[in-house]
């Protein structure tokens, strides 16, 4: 984006110059004639500037060394390519060239709408089992027996908790 | 309930139709949610997108609503069943160019959809006709609510609902308004307004959502972002907007009247010749005369009762629902023909217009 002479989306001169407002922050494209015609620029009701500043902001060079997921194997080429990450995980691992990306594209870059109370409750849960288990497993293998038999009950009762938590 | 059942009954755009509904045609708002421990759809291999859409399938069609509703995979859908799901707004381009994995779930009245493996595993939809922005959150919402009950959700604490693309961050919610807005169109205002929408956050596009065109004055009016806001504060800004488009609509009228009825009227009385006589008509063309059709209503030309046949044409006039009444596959040139003839018989017995009736503040 540096060079305004250059089209943001590939090196050919820019020809098409659009500033848009969005959320009161400017942004402004440069493009080619072939990159303005494919992104739909010149048709100013189908023109979504998000999606386009997105694939912008994901220049090689822009963001520093090849960030990759370990979870799902996504790398950072594979988003230039597609402009959607591979999997939830990808959100931590991309993280440091997500942040200024988020800045131009919502309004804020913190969540403050609906929490899914449900979900979390679960999972909270299951997090507290794996713990308990883990905490079974060192008690018995150090004989500490009365811990074991103290962390078994807990988790009985975190088991039975799970099953007779209502479906909503 | 099979795909026939579902196309030979009418869609909550097709139906309903009142006076509330003379400016916003219908509400929309989806929600973009995603399996916690699974790759996005885009990403997945085939074995894993059957994994995904197993597990949301079996949530989405124990929750309430959509007990008893049509479950079809999308490569069991024909083309011409596809491009009407596409016209009724009951499933998107993207999903019926998916791959293998790929579902839709639609309620029995069709006002609730749920697309599974689309670019989300999930993406929920309700539809009401008319301005019904409140009401839709709160079908939504409970219907989100159950799902989560069973299904770990994608969720990050700062960054809201994970989902495939950045843009949908945070509540991973896309509320729209189709309006109708013919005067706006006609006095070559839609540029400004769209300018003045895209300033206060909010996105407009054509009939069929992105990169498709304003044909019969129709636009799609919905949030842009969806991180840093609740669903709450972005539904209250998106109304107020709607309403103030909505207001401008009834000034455009009012001064179109004002400054030069006889050429209204000329457009909206040709528009009804055309109607009753052509035998050539294009999709483009067809919106464009029911548009006008329907503003003759609003305005009191015709009775207010035809505003629910306009709204059904505006349907039946795409070329998925054209062909399908027509029991055949058709080129574009046969289809004028078609189009034309039925919008002829459809026009034979409609009410002649009656300028006199005129309701001059445009008002209904």
């Amino acid at each position: 984006m540096a060079n305004p002479l250059k089209c943001d989306l590939c090196d050919k001169p820019a020809t098409v110059h659009l500033t848009q407002i969005v959320s009161n922050k400017v942004h402004k494209v440069d493009l080619c004639e072939a990159c303005a015609q494919a992104k739909g620029v010149t048709d100013p009701s189908g023109f979504s500037l998000s999606d386009l500043l997105l694939k912008a902001s994901l220049n090689p060079e822009a963001a520093p060394g090849a960030m990759r997921c370990e979870s799902c194997g996504f790398t950072q080429a594979d988003f230039k390519k597609h402009g959607r990450f591979g999997c939830p995980a990808c959100y931590d691992a991309f993280k440091g060239m997500l942040e200024p990306m988020l800045d131009g594209m919502h309004k804020g870059t913190k969540h403050t709408g609906k929490i899914p109370q449900a979900a979390l409750a679960r999972q909270t849960l299951h997090e507290r089992l794996s713990k308990l288990e883990l905490d079974l497993s060192d008690a018995i293998k150090s004989e500490r027996y009365e811990d074991a038999a103290r962390t078994r009950d807990e988790i009985s009762q975190v088991k039975q908790a799970t099953h007779q938590s209502p479906p909503r | 309930m099979t795909i026939a059942s579902l196309i030979a009954s009418p869609s909550e755009l097709t139906d309903a139709a009142s006076n509330k509904t003379a400016i916003v045609l219908m509400t929309r708002i989806r929600l973009a949610r995603n399996l916690a421990t699974q790759p996005f759809p885009g990403w997945a291999k085939p074995a894993q997108r059957t994994r995904i859409a197993e597990i949301c399938t079996a949530a989405v069609t124990a929750a309430t609503p959509l007990k008893r509703s049509l479950n079809v995979a999308v490569e069991q859908l024909g083309e011409l069943e596809k491009q009407i799901l596409v016209e009724r707004h009951l499933i998107s381009r993207e999903l019926s160019g998916s791959k293998q994995g790929s579902s839709v779930i639609i309620s029995k009245d069709q006002t609730v959809s749920v697309m599974v493996n689309e670019e989300d595993h999930l993406r929920i939809q309700v539809l009401r006709a008319g301005f019904q922005l409140k009401k839709t959150w709160t079908v939504i919402n409970e219907l989100d609510t159950a799902l989560e009950s069973s299904l770990d959700y994608a969720f990050s604490p700062t960054l809201g609902y994970l989902t495939a693309c950045p843009t949908n961050l945070g509540t991973g919610m896309r509320a729209s308004a189709m309006m109708h807005l013919p005067a706006l169109v006609i006095s070559s205002q839609m540029e400004k307004v769209v300018r003045a929408v895209n300033q206060l956050g909010m996105v407009v596009r054509g009939l069929f959502g992105e990169g498709s065109d304003a044909s019969g004055s129709i636009f799609q009016i919905s949030n842009q972002t969806t991180l840093g806001e609740s669903e709450e504060e972005i539904l209250k800004r998106l109304s107020s907007v709607l309403q103030s488009i909505i207001e401008h609509e009834l000034n455009a009228r009012e001064k179109l009247l004002e400054a030069d009825a006889g050429k209204l009227f000329d457009k909206i009385g040709r528009a009804y010749g055309i109607m009753q006589n052509s035998h050539l008509l294009n999709s483009s063309e067809a919106m464009n005369l029911l548009s006008l059709i329907r503003l003759g209503i609003d305005l009191g030309v015709f009775p207010d009762a035809n505003r629910s046949t306009i709204d059904r044409l505006f349907i039946e006039a795409q070329p998925g629902h054209l062909q399908h009444a027509q029991k055949g596959e058709f080129d574009p040139a046969q289809r004028d023909l078609l189009r034309a003839a039925h919008l002829r018989s459809e026009f034979a017995n409609f009410v002649r217009p009656d300028f006199s009736l005129i309701n001059s503040n445009g008002k209904n």
